[in-house]
C-alpha cells in the first residue's frame, strides 16, 4: 500500500501545482481595443459567469469605451465595478450597457463584479 | 493577428446579443417580471426537483435507518444495488438539471483562468457522485465492503440547498435594491401638455423644455419645472423624506415624481428628464450603491486567491487523510476533500460589504439623504464633532418677527400694522419679515407717505396722517424720543439674539418690534440627540459673538466660533482636525463650499445649491437638520451591519473550512458529513443578506 501513497501524494502535489499556476500564474495576452472614429478605444465585453474577454489591452493616453453585454440572470453579475475609477454600471441581462473610461496611464486596472468573485483587467500599455 | 481575433470575437458577441435581446427582453415585458423574479422562479424550480429526488435518495442510501426499509432493502441484497443505480442515474438528472449552472459557471471561468463558487459546488458534487459510481460498479477495489457505500444524497442535497440558497439570496437581494426601483418607478409616464391651446396626453419622452404641463390633485409632477399659474401642495416626501406637503405657488420650483395633493396648476418644463433632482437622485444612489469601502481592499485581496485555495487546501486534506487518517483512507480522504469545498463560502464574505451597503444607502434615500459613497459612510460612523453653520441650518435663514411690546396707548395690533405700512417700500430683508406677518394676521397695511430710509438707522415717514419713526436706538436718540427706560426691554431681547426696533408714534414711543432670524423647529431636539449619541457640536458663524451666544443658549450648544469670515470657516475646521477629530461640516450655501470639503464628512443642507451639493459627501435633501441624525445613524447601522456580516463570512471559513478538514478528528472524533456542510454553505450566505436586509427595518426618525 506504501506505492499507493506515494502515488496519491505526487499526484495531489502535482495537482495543486498545476492549480496554482493555472489560476494564479502570469498571464499572458489579451484582446486589443479598437480604435473608433470617435477617438475611443472600443471593446465589447460579453458578461456570463465572469467577463468574456477579461483581459483588455489598451493605449495610454486615449479614452477607452466598454460595452458590456450579459447575457445570463444570474444575481452575482448584476454589477461591474472599476475600482480605481469610481464608477461602477449595473447590467441588466441582455441589455447593451456602455461605460466610458477616461484616458489611461500605463500599467493595469481592475474591473470587478459587485462581490469581487468575477474579475477583469484593463492593461494599458504605450 | 491581435486584431483580427479581436474583430472575431466582435462578431461573436454581436451574434450572441442578438439571441439574448431577441429573447430574454419580450419574456420581461409580456409578464412585467424583473430578470430577478424569473432567476427567482427558475432556482425555485430547480430547488423542488432536487428536493423531491433527495427525499427517495436518502432513504436508499440509509436502508438501515428506517424499519420497513430495512427489510425490505437489506444491506448487500440485489434489490438494494438496483435501487441504489436508479438513484444514482436520478441524481446525475439532478445534477444536470437542478445544477447545471455551477458547470456551467465553472467551465465559464475556468476558461478565464478563474475560479468561483460554482467551481467548489461542481468539483465537490462531481467527486461525490463520481466516487458512489466507482462504489457501485467496482465495489471489490475497497477493502472492506462498507467503504463501498454511495454517497448520491450528496450529490442531491447538496444541490438542492445550494439552489435554495441562492434562491433565497436572489429574492432578498432584490428587496435589497428595492429603494432604487422605488424611486425609478415614481416618475409617471405620461403627462398633460398644453399643446397648441389644448390639453394633449403626452409620453414622457415627448416632452420638450419649456412645454407647460397641467397638473390637477392626486397626479404626479411628471419632470421638473417652474410653476407659473395655480397653486397646491405637493408632497414631496418621496425625494426628501419629511412627509409634511409643500406649498407652491407661482414661480415655486417643483419636481418631477412628486404627488400633487390639493390644487391645481400648470407648470413650465425646464430641465430634460436626464438632468432632473430624481435622475440625479438615482445616478448618485446607484454610483454610492456600487462604490466600494476601503475595508473591501481586504476582502477583495482575499477573494481574489479563495477559490483556488480552498480547492488547494482540499487535495492537501485528501492527501493528509489518505496518508495518515485512519483506515479505509479513500473514504476518509474523499470526504474531507468532499466536505471541505462543499463548506467553503465565497460569496458569504464577498457579499458581506455589498450587500448592507447597497440597503444601507437605499435606507437613507428613502428618507432624504444622499450617501455619496461608501468611504462617506464609513468616516460617517467615526465621527466625534459636528460642526454647524448657523444661518440657514440652525436658523432658519430668514427674519422672522418674534416680538411686539407696546409701550404706550397703541395695541400689537396696530403697531404691528403701523410699522407694516412704514416700512412696505423698503427692500431691506428686516421689513419684509414685519410685512409678512401683517399679511399672516390678515392685516393690509396702508399707504404711507414721506417715506425715507436712513441708512444704519431706520425708516421715517407718515401713516395715517401720524409721523412715524421706525428704527434703532440710534434713532430714538436722534430724534429726541423718551423712551423711559423702556431701553431695557430691547437689551434683553438682543441678548437673545433678536433685532429689536423701536416704533415712534407723533415723537412718543409707541412699542418695540424685534425680528430674529429664528432656530428652525427641530434644532433643539437634534442637538440634543447628536450629543446624547456622544457627539460633540460646535456652532460657527460670521455673526457677532452676543447673537451667536444666544442663539447657541437656546439649541443647546456649548461651543461657539463667532465672527468666522467665510473664508475662515474650513480654516476653523482644520483645527478641529488637527485635535485628532474626525470632524462633519453641515452647512448649505456657497459660502460653506471649502468647508465642507475641508470637513471629513461635508454634510449639505437643503435642497441648497449645486455648489454645494457636489462639494459634500452627504446631501439632506430636505431643509430639516433631523437628517443629520438620520444620516448618522444610518451610516453607523450600516457600517456596523458590514461588520458583523465579515465578521461572519470570516469566522464561519476561517472555523468551517478547519474543521471540514478535521482538524478536530484527532482529538473528538469529530468529521463534517458534506450534507451538514451543504447546508451551512448555503445558510451562511443567507445570513449575510438576510441580516443586511435587517437595515431596512432601521428606525432612522426619533422625534
Amino acid at each position: 500500500m506504501i506505492q499507493m501513497n506515494w502515488f496519491v501524494t505526487v499526484v495531489g502535489l502535482l495537482l495543486i501545482g498545476v492549480i496554482a499556476w493555472y489560476f494564479w500564474g502570469p498571464k499572458k495576452g489579451g484582446s486589443l481595443a479598437e480604435t473608433n472614429a470617435s477617438g475611443f478605444q472600443e471593446a465589447k465585453i460579453l458578461v456570463k459567469n465572469g467577463y468574456n474577454p477579461s483581459r483588455i489591452v489598451v493605449q495610454s493616453g486615449k479614452p477607452v469605451r466598454f460595452e458590456f453585454t450579459r447575457i445570463e440572470t444570474g444575481a452575482c453579475d448584476g454589477m461591474v465595478i472599476f475600482p480605481g475609477f469610481e464608477k461602477s454600471a449595473t447590467l441588466p441581462a441582455g441589455e447593451k450597457v456602455i461605460v466610458d473610461l477616461p484616458p489611461m496611464k500605463t500599467g493595469s486596472y481592475d474591473f470587478t463584479c459587485q462581490m469581487g468573485m468575477f474579475r477583469g483587467k484593463i492593461i494599458v500599455k504605450n | 493577428m491581435e486584431a483580427e481575433k479581436t474583430q472575431h470575437m466582435h462578431e461573436h458577441h454581436d451574434h450572441e446579443h442578438e439571441m439574448m435581446t431577441g429573447h430574454i427582453k419580450p419574456e420581461q415585458g409580456q409578464q412585467g417580471e424583473s430578470t430577478e423574479e424569473l432567476e427567482y422562479r427558475s432556482l425555485m424550480k430547480k430547488w423542488w426537483l432536487a428536493a423531491t429526488v433527495s427525499v427517495p435518495v436518502i432513504l436508499v442510501s440509509y436502508p438501515n435507518l428506517f424499519p420497513g426499509l430495512r427489510e425490505l432493502l437489506p444491506m448487500g441484497s440485489q434489490q438494494l444495488w438496483w435501487a441504489r443505480l436508479i438513484m444514482g442515474i436520478l441524481a446525475l438528472f439532478v445534477v444536470i438539471r437542478s445544477g447545471g449552472q455551477f458547470f456551467v459557471g465553472t467551465w465559464e471561468g475556468l476558461k478565464q483562468r478563474s475560479a468561483n463558487m460554482n467551481t467548489l459546488i461542481a468539483t465537490g458534487v462531481s467527486a461525490a457522485w463520481l466516487y458512489s459510481l466507482v462504489a457501485l460498479f467496482w465495489p471489490q477495489i475497497f477493502p472492506r465492503p462498507e467503504m463501498a457505500d454511495v454517497y448520491y444524497d450528496v450529490t442531491t442535497v447538496v444541490t438542492a440547498l445550494v439552489v435554495l440558497g441562492s434562491a433565497l439570496e436572489v429574492k432578498a437581494k432584490g428587496r435589497s435594491s428595492e429603494a432604487i426601483n422605488k424611486l425609478v418607478a415614481l416618475q409617471p409616464q405620461t403627462a398633460n401638455v398644453v399643446r397648441d391651446g389644448k390639453e394633449v396626453k403626452v409620453p414622457l419622452e415627448e416632452i420638450n423644455i419649456g412645454d407647460q404641463i397641467i397638473v390637477r390633485p392626486g397626479e404626479k409632477v411628471a419632470i421638473d419645472g417652474t410653476v407659473v399659474s395655480g397653486s397646491s401642495a405637493i408632497d414631496e416626501s418621496m425625494l426628501t423624506g419629511e412627509s409634511i406637503p409643500v406649498e407652491k405657488n407661482e414661480g415655486d420650483e417643483v419636481f418631477g415624481g412628486t404627488l400633487n395633493k390639493t390644487g391645481s396648476f400648470t407648470f413650465k418644463v425646464t430641465k430634460e428628464q436626464k438632468d432632473s433632482a430624481l435622475a440625479n437622485i438615482v445616478e448618485m444612489v446607484k454610483q454610492a450603491q456600487g462604490s466600494r469601502i476601503p475595508v473591501q481592499k481586504v476582502v477583495d485581496q482575499i477573494s481574489s486567491i479563495f477559490t483556488p485555495g480552498v480547492i488547494i487546501a482540499a487535495i492537501l486534506g485528501y492527501i493528509v487523510w489518505y496518508d495518515f487518517g485512519p483506515q479505509p483512507g479513500w473514504v476518509y480522504a474523499l470526504i474531507v476533500a468532499v466536505t471541505t469545498l462543499i463548506i467553503a463560502c465565497p460569496c458569504a464574505l464577498g457579499m458581506a460589504t455589498p450587500m448592507s451597503l447597497t440597503t444601507g444607502i437605499g435606507k437613507g434615500a428613502e428618507n432624504g439623504i444622499l450617501i455619496r459613497s461608501g468611504e462617506a459612510l464609513q468616516i460617517a460612523q467615526k465621527l466625534r464633532t459636528i460642526v454647524m453653520d448657523k444661518t440657514g441650518t440652525i436658523t432658519e435663514g430668514k427674519p422672522s418677527l418674534t416680538d411686539i411690546v407696546p409701550l404706550g396707548k397703541f395695541t400689537e395690533e396696530e403697531l404691528l400694522l403701523i410699522s407694516a405700512s412704514v416700512e412696505q417700500g423698503s427692500e431691506h430683508p428686516l421689513a419684509s419679515a414685519i410685512v409678512e406677518k401683517a399679511k399672516e394676521k390678515g392685516l393690509t397695511p396702508v399707504k404711507s407717505e414721506g417715506f425715507n430710509a436712513i441708512p444704519g438707522h431706520g425708516v421715517e415717514g407718515t401713516v395715517d396722517g401720524k409721523m412715524i419713526y421706525f428704527g434703532n436706538l440710534k434713532l430714538m436718540k436722534e430724534k429726541g424720543i423718551p423712551l423711559d427706560g423702556f431701553n431695557s426691554y430691547a437689551a434683553s431681547m438682543a441678548d437673545q439674539g433678536k433685532t429689536p426696533m423701536f416704533l415712534a408714534i407723533n415723537g412718543e414711543a409707541g412699542g418695540i418690534v424685534a425680528v430674529a432670524d429664528i432656530v428652525k423647529k427641530d434644532s433643539l431636539s437634534v442637538i440634543h440627540e447628536l450629543k446624547s449619541m456622544g457627539l460633540e457640536v460646535v456652532m460657527i458663524t460670521g455673526d457677532n459673538e452676543r447673537t451667536a451666544r444666544a442663539i447657541a443658549k437656546q439649541v443647546g450648544i456649548d461651543q461657539v466660533l463667532a465672527e468666522v469670515l467665510p473664508q475662515h470657516k474650513a480654516e476653523n475646521v482644520r483645527r478641529l482636525q488637527e485635535e485628532g477629530k474626525k470632524v462633519a461640516m453641515v452647512g448649505d450655501g456657497i459660502n460653506d463650499a471649502p468647508a465642507l470639503t475641508q470637513a471629513d464628512v461635508g454634510i449639505a443642507i437643503g435642497t441648497g445649491t449645486d455648489v454645494a451639493i457636489e462639494a459634500s459627501d452627504i446631501t439632506l435633501i430636505s431643509g430639516s437638520l433631523e437628517g443629520v441624525v438620520r444620516a448618522i445613524r444610518v451610516s453607523r447601522a450600516t457600517m456596523k451591519n458590514i461588520y458583523e456580516g465579515l465578521f461572519g463570512a470570516f469566522i464561519y471559513n476561517a472555523i468551517g473550512i478547519p474543521i471540514a478538514l478535521g482538524v478536530l478528528y484527532p482529538f473528538t472524533g469529530i468529521l463534517l458529513s458534506p450534507l451538514v456542510a451543504a447546508a451551512a454553505m448555503a445558510f451562511s450566505s443567507l445570513t449575510v443578506v438576510l441580516n443586511a436586509n435587517r437595515l431596512k427595518q432601521l428606525k432612522l426618525k426619533f422625534n
